[in-house]
């Protein structure tokens, strides 16, 4: 189980932010070769993602490159950048079937095998931003043995859905619709952007109904939003009281070979178990809920 | 590779630096670095640079860095993206890039 509460995109062609992001220590960092890039500096971009990626800083710390769609003249070479600094996830932007990920998986194979890196090792993610990306979710969601979790990006879907950012209720079917493709395929769901970062109440209203609803977390556009995140899915010291009870709970039961786990006269099953373990997780990652 | 016209690559904002690269007429390689922390880091930003150049195989041209304490890597990355903007027929070799 990995914690991916919080993803930080970093603009690729800003080299004080390359070079000095991990000290906000998000979840993942994203190096952004796609929107945040203007046409006439994208050979720039992707050669600073391509060294910032080798910093030993960034060993750490999980690492995840957005390249330009395959059908651009930027996207292949963007791949080449990344996969050969030994990126950990490589996000697909703009994603609407599954063979947009295949023709993914099908080039990464084939630059894997070119650079010698271990075949399988770069993993990836898709972000969908349009209607039929939302009702293709759950084959894009299981497109890939190397799929690590998919993104709805809110600002083109909207656009697609001829509507704008409100009050969430535009994200209402995307955002369930996600979530269940991905829970489906046994991977992570990541909810939008929240950009206006000076709103720190929108965002954590808007924390809040992501997490409730089972999100991992966030794309973040800002370092400011990162500790906001974490706080907000730190659990309660009650809730790692109990979390710490019903693990030691299953770890009795299976000691003593037991295949019901019951506490306080309660059965508990895996899921619940799953859960505690990921309270505890969170817990240590960031402490208690502040 | 071969300088055949001017080139800029990066910013003058703090953490990076600009690289401005053209043909030498006399067929040398001159470096000239202009550092804010040119005491301290002025060698090793020099050695990173030629080093760059000479896994690009760039032999003559006239580099000319304005440096705003950029890290190694920024550094290199500035310096390919220039040479490559400055050459004719411009292909990605990743092994010399590393």
């Amino acid at each position: 189980m990995r914690l991916r509460r919080s993803m930080l995109f970093l603009p690729g062609a800003n080299a004080a932010m390359l070079s000095t992001a991990f000290v906000y220590k998000p979840d993942s960092v994203m190096f952004d070769l796609e929107d945040a890039v203007s046409l006439r500096e994208k050979d720039a971009a992707r050669l600073l993602v391509f060294h910032a990626l080798q910093l030993p800083v960034y060993r750490e710390i999980e690492t995840v490159v957005r390249i330009n769609p395959l059908s651009t003249p930027f996207g292949r070479q963007d791949l080449e950048a990344a996969v050969r600094a030994g990126v950990d996830v490589v996000r697909l932007p703009k994603t609407d079937s599954a063979e947009d990920v295949l023709e993914l998986e099908r080039e990464v194979e084939r630059i894997e095998r070119a650079c010698g890196r271990p075949f399988g090792s770069t993993r990836l993610m898709a972000a969908i931003e349009s209607a039929g990306g939302v009702v293709n979710a759950v084959s894009i969601a299981r497109s890939s043995p190397r799929m690590i979790g998919i993104a709805l990006a809110g600002f083109d879907y909207v656009m697609d859905m001829q509507t704008e950012r409100g009050d969430g209720t535009e994200l209402f079917y995307a955002r369930a619709a996600v979530l269940h493709a991905a829970r489906a395929a046994g991977i992570d769901a990541f909810d939008v952007v929240y950009s206006d970062v000076n709103n720190e109440e929108g965002f954590l209203k808007e924390v809040d109904l992501i997490k409730r609803m089972g999100f991992n977390g966030k794309s973040l556009i800002n370092p400011r939003q990162i500790e906001l995140l974490h706080n907000a899915y730190a659990p309660t010291g009650e809730e790692v009281d109990y979390a710490r009870r019903v693990v030691a709970a299953a770890d009795q039961a299976e000691r003593q070979g037991l295949g019901v786990i019951a506490l306080n006269g309660k059965m508990i099953d895996a899921p619940i178990v799953n859960h505690a373990k990921r309270v505890l997780q969170r817990a240590e990652a960031s402490g208690l809920r502040k | 590779m071969k300088i055949v016209k001017e080139a800029l690559a990066g910013t003058l904002e703090s953490s990076d630096l600009m690289v401005r690269v053209a043909p030498s007429p006399e067929g040398a390689l001159d470096v000239v670095i202009n550092s804010e922390v040119m005491r301290q880091f002025g060698a090793q930003i020099e050695k990173v640079v030629r080093e760059t150049l000479e896994r690009l195989s760039v032999t003559e041209g006239l580099i000319v860095i304005e440096d705003k304490g950029a890290l190694d890597c920024a550094i290199r990355a500035r310096v390919q993206t220039a040479i490559l903007r400055a050459v004719e027929n411009p292909v990605l070799e990743w092994s010399a890039l590393s």
